[in-house]
């Protein structure tokens, strides 16, 4: 169900070539709709390669607040000849088109039903700026400009953010401010401005920040109390540990000496990032691993071996296109299974889905403290879509008197005043044994094995003890329960029909349950935040008729893990899947929705 | 079985170190290897390193990875915290685990598969990082809990107990060190305690990655004619060894020597190394020089032992990420976040 553009409601989406400095310039024609106060969601589409390949850049305005990727394209701006005919297509009939016209368009490349706008971005650079790399930026700002003209942008913005981000590099704010003029003037003296869409000046953006999934978990890891941070660089969780290193230069090292209350380590791989991160909870650090699929992959024999040796890890699996290499820079949520059971053996671990940045500040922290209590690796589950692009969330708030749990920690005083310390045994009755950490206390000592150990840690090979120690960890998994953060629930007891989805499928579901609700089709919705399910999910299963699970891959993984997990009926659970690579549409599933309605009118 | 526990005997007499513990306060399980097997001794050593140098055992750390090697920790030092890791690892948990605490004595026990074949990786990169720790590789040319495969360092031509030949190139864990950049590297004899407890007490206190490549027999597996260890290729080579093709509950054989003597030694599995002690004008500083000197003398069928390489002034892990002085993982919450007041100002730049 596509809607026309109108006032402060359309879709930008720019084709430029990677390498060419073109995302500085995106950057900032999204954050003047932001700085102007209307809600706005940045994608970038953009390929595994340095210099020279197709990129994509969309930006989705919306005064009422839909953030998911549009489907649609009302605006575009044609930087790159080699995608010209493709970029053409996409255009919403009844759209626009900008393109450079230094260069003339062959005549076949045309569409009678779209305006096309020719500025002569190169030429006019070309004349204002002396560098051939100015040229070639400063286009990139020229069509800013362009914009700007074209609707309606608040100029002084526009003039306070060059100041803001050149504020130390005069040269650059006056090329950059010359840059907007070009294409502003060139757009108010040739074409009637503003179009028939335009922008608005309002107040929904307060409050808010423009932040990326990666930037705010590395603001969680830091915020937990994160010493330890091993990794292998992989697209697209890479950003994670830069952006925490940033944070912690600054937060975390001592001005006067330079030393660091902190430990990076870039490891040889994955295997050995995982590896890090268990020796570091071992000895009583909070470490974590960002990483996305194939790492998954690598990591999946020390996953095992932190779950059946009760070791407390983070691991953040930032997911992008399988299976094998697939598609790194495009988005998908086809790591659910992987994870859940990751490793040989009876295995499973704690995961938590965030659905936008905000809450992987959040769940970050919670990720800690969940694997502390648990005594287990949590892995949370994040997404290209989610990391690595700008989202508009609340802003973040801290409380101070948040404390860390770290569990069940046996302290020196504690070990001193206890005749002995068996590491496994259940004590509490709640699956969750006491730990020690290395160097406390002599009489806290034990040997972490991942061959068969008895509840006292010794090694075994006998049946009894043998099922002893892994019926516990089944207990355990219960109790985690407990402390899994619950789903998030939208419910009237008026609907029968049921939505579930995951993570960033969040801000496309909603929109479609709007939409379907304008057509009278009224649904409850839960979004599954963590696995183990808790109660609250199963009782959702069990008060709905019909369920569309929505998640972004090819076989219906959450799904799948609700039909192993739960109590339900598989025809109960209609799957809803989307897995090419882009961000969910609000259109495909009110598509899917409808289709399947229809179908059982029918019937 | 490790699970059964050695009985506590302590004489009365026995001597105590500086802490007023005595050696059997440094003894761990029941070992579980075949009698007679090398790593046995090296575990021996070990404790005896220790509880010479006065560390209090729950001050240390042992780790290590699988074979028949990276059993042994269970086997030394009670009331240490171990770490029986997954296979090739476990230099990857002492990264991390010393990244924690770097206040601990960091002691990795490894074999020759663990350390050479699955483990290459993580072993050449804890030495680029020199971690701060001691690192053991009992080396015997052959998988023993797998029956009887060749080893990365196993030698060209030595044949399995099944008569297949090895025909590729041994690799020498103290040549790769060296030329990795490493910081310490020692190679013993495990029948030699009184240079081997010399060399891991010199390892435990270097500021870096130490390794010690212990050569440590195996008496079950590498017991035949056509091992270039074999009591034949001895006799052909040197001097006539012991021919066993059985385990023998023997004595550890000891090896003693001067230094600047090649001796060729007798193993238990009737295979033979010839022993060498670094000449005096041997240079344990310089890269060049070493690398030559043990190429030289592995062409000539000699296995130089000793401390090959040192370089104390390398700066390890925690020196070159000018981490604070204590360990991270007792630092003080408050610390670690910045709280409230920061969040709301860092947040100026997402607006």
């Amino acid at each position: 169900m596509s809607k026309g553009p109108k006032e402060n409601e359309f879709t930008i989406k720019i084709a430029n070539v990677n390498g060419t400095g073109s995302a500085s310039a995106n950057a900032l024609l999204m954050k003047v709709f932001f700085r102007m106060g209307i809600p706005v969601v940045g994608k970038n589409y953009f390929p595994s390669n340095i210099q020279g390949l197709p990129t994509w850049y969309e930006i989705r305005v919306s005064g009422d607040g839909y953030l998911a990727r549009s489907g649609r394209v009302d605006l575009l701006i044609a930087m790159n000849a080699e995608t010209y005919q493709q970029d053409l297509h996409e255009v919403a009939p009844g759209g626009y088109l900008l393109y450079d016209s230094t260069w003339p368009r062959r005549k076949q490349l045309h569409r009678d039903d779209i305006n096309v706008i020719g500025i002569p971005l190169s030429k006019m650079c070309n004349e204002h700026f002396d560098t051939a790399r100015a040229r070639v930026l400063m286009k990139n700002v020229a069509y800013v400009g362009a914009v700007a003209a074209l609707l309606d942008l608040d100029m002084d913005i526009i003039r306070e953010s060059l100041q803001k981000t050149f504020a130390a590099k005069k040269h650059l704010l006056d090329a950059n401010q010359t840059a907007i003029s070009l294409g502003y003037d060139y757009a108010k003296e040739n074409f009637a401005c503003p179009l028939p869409f335009r922008a608005k000046s309002i107040d929904k953006t307060s409050g808010h920040i423009m932040i990326d999934g990666n930037t705010a978990t590395a603001l969680g890891c830091l915020y937990a109390g994160a010493t330890v941070g091993a990794w292998y660089p992989i697209t697209p969780s890479t950003s994670v540990m830069d952006a925490f290193k940033n944070f912690c230069e600054k937060h975390r090292r001592d001005p006067d000496t330079g030393q660091r209350d902190f430990a990076i380590i870039q490891a040889e791989d994955e295997l050995a990032a995982i590896g890090m991160v268990l020796g570091a909870g071992w000895a009583g650090a909070r470490a974590f691993t960002p990483t996305s699929g194939p790492g998954i992959s690598l990591m999946s024999e020390f996953l095992g071996y932190g779950y059946f040796t009760e070791i407390p890890a983070v691991v953040i699996d930032v997911q992008r296109c399988g299976p094998s290499t697939g598609m790194p820079t495009r988005t998908q949520q086809a790591d659910i299974m992987a994870c859940a059971y990751a490793s040989h053996g009876d295995t499973r671990h704690v995961l938590l889905f965030p659905s936008n940045p905000e809450e992987c500040f959040y769940m970050a922290v919670q990720s800690f403290d969940i694997a502390g209590r648990m005594q287990t690796p949590v892995i949370m589950l994040t997404d290209l879509d989610i990391g690595m692009n700008d989202w508009m969330c609340r802003d973040l708030q801290w409380d101070d008197g948040y404390e860390r749990d770290r569990g069940k920690v046996l302290s020196p005083e504690t070990l001193e005043r206890m005749p002995r310390f068996h590491r496994y045994l259940d004590i509490d009755e709640d699956g969750i044994p006491y730990r020690t950490f290395p160097g406390d206390h002599p009489r806290g000592a034990y040997f972490t094995r991942g061959s068969g150990h008895n509840m006292y840690g010794a090694y075994t090979e006998d049946a009894g003890e043998y099922q002893e120690v892994v019926d516990r960890l089944r207990r355990k998994w219960e109790t985690a329960k407990k402390y899994v953060p619950k789903p998030a629930m939208e419910y009237s007891e008026k609907y029968r029909t049921g939505i579930i989805s995951v993570g960033s499928c969040d801000d496309a579901v909603r929109e479609a349950r709007d939409q379907l609700k304008a057509t009278g089709v009224g649904t409850n919705y839960m979004r599954v935040r963590a696995f183990p399910f808790t109660n609250e999910v199963q009782n959702f299963l069990d008060t709905h008729d019909r369920i569309y699970v929505v998640e972004q891959n090819r076989d219906a993984q959450l799904r799948g893990l609700l039909l192993l997990e739960t109590d339900v009926e598989q025809d109960k659970l209609v799957p809803v899947l989307h897995y090419n690579g882009l961000p969910l549409t609000a259109d495909i599933v009110f598509d899917a929705v409808n289709e399947d309605l229809k179908k059982g009118v029918a019937a | 079985m490790s699970y059964i526990s050695k009985p506590k005997v302590t004489h009365p007499g026995l001597p105590r170190n500086e802490l007023g513990m005595t050696i059997r306060e440094y003894e761990g399980g029941m070992s579980t290897l075949c009698a007679g097997c090398g790593h046995d001794s090296v575990t021996r050593a070990l404790v005896q390193a220790a509880f010479e140098l006065s560390i209090p055992p729950h001050r240390m750390a042992k780790l290590s990875g699988i074979g028949c090697s990276s059993k042994t920790p269970a086997y030394f030092l009670r009331q240490s915290h171990g770490f029986n890791s997954v296979h090739g690892r476990m230099p990857s948990v002492a990264t991390g685990a010393n990244a924690a605490n770097r206040d601990l004595f960091f002691v990795g026990v490894s074999g020759d598969g663990d350390s050479l074949s699955i483990g290459l990786g993580q072993f050449a990169h804890a030495v680029r990082r020199n971690l701060n720790m001691l690192y053991v590789i009992e080396n015997n040319g052959v998988y023993g809990l797998t029956k009887g495969q060749f080893s990365a360092s196993a030698d060209i031509g030595s044949t399995a107990k099944k008569g297949e030949e090895n025909l590729q190139p041994p690799m020498d864990p103290c040549q790769l060190v060296i030329s990795l950049g490493g910081s310490f590297v020692a190679r013993s004899f495990s029948g030699d305690k009184e240079q081997l407890v010399p060399l891991l007490k010199a390892g435990l206190m270097h500021d870096g990655f130490a390794v010690v490549d212990v050569i440590s027999p195996c008496v079950t597996f590498n017991d035949h004619e056509g091992s270039t260890k074999s009591y034949q290729y001895t006799r052909d080579h040197y001097h006539p060894a012991i021919f066993a093709d059985y385990i023998p509950p023997s004595e550890e054989i000891r090896a003693q020597y001067d230094e600047g003597d090649a001796m060729p030694v007798t193993l238990h599995d009737g295979s033979q190394i010839v022993l060498r002690k670094a000449d005096p004008d041997y240079d344990p500083g310089d890269v060049a020089s070493a690398i030559e000197y043990l190429q030289r003398h592995r062409d000539a069928g000699e296995i130089v032992t000793g401390l090959l390489y040192i370089d104390e002034q390398k700066p390890e892990m925690h020196a070159l990420n000018k981490s604070v002085a204590e360990p991270m993982s007792s630092l003080p919450f408050q610390r670690l976040c910045p709280g409230s007041g920061a969040l709301k100002s860092l947040q100026d730049r997402f607006r």
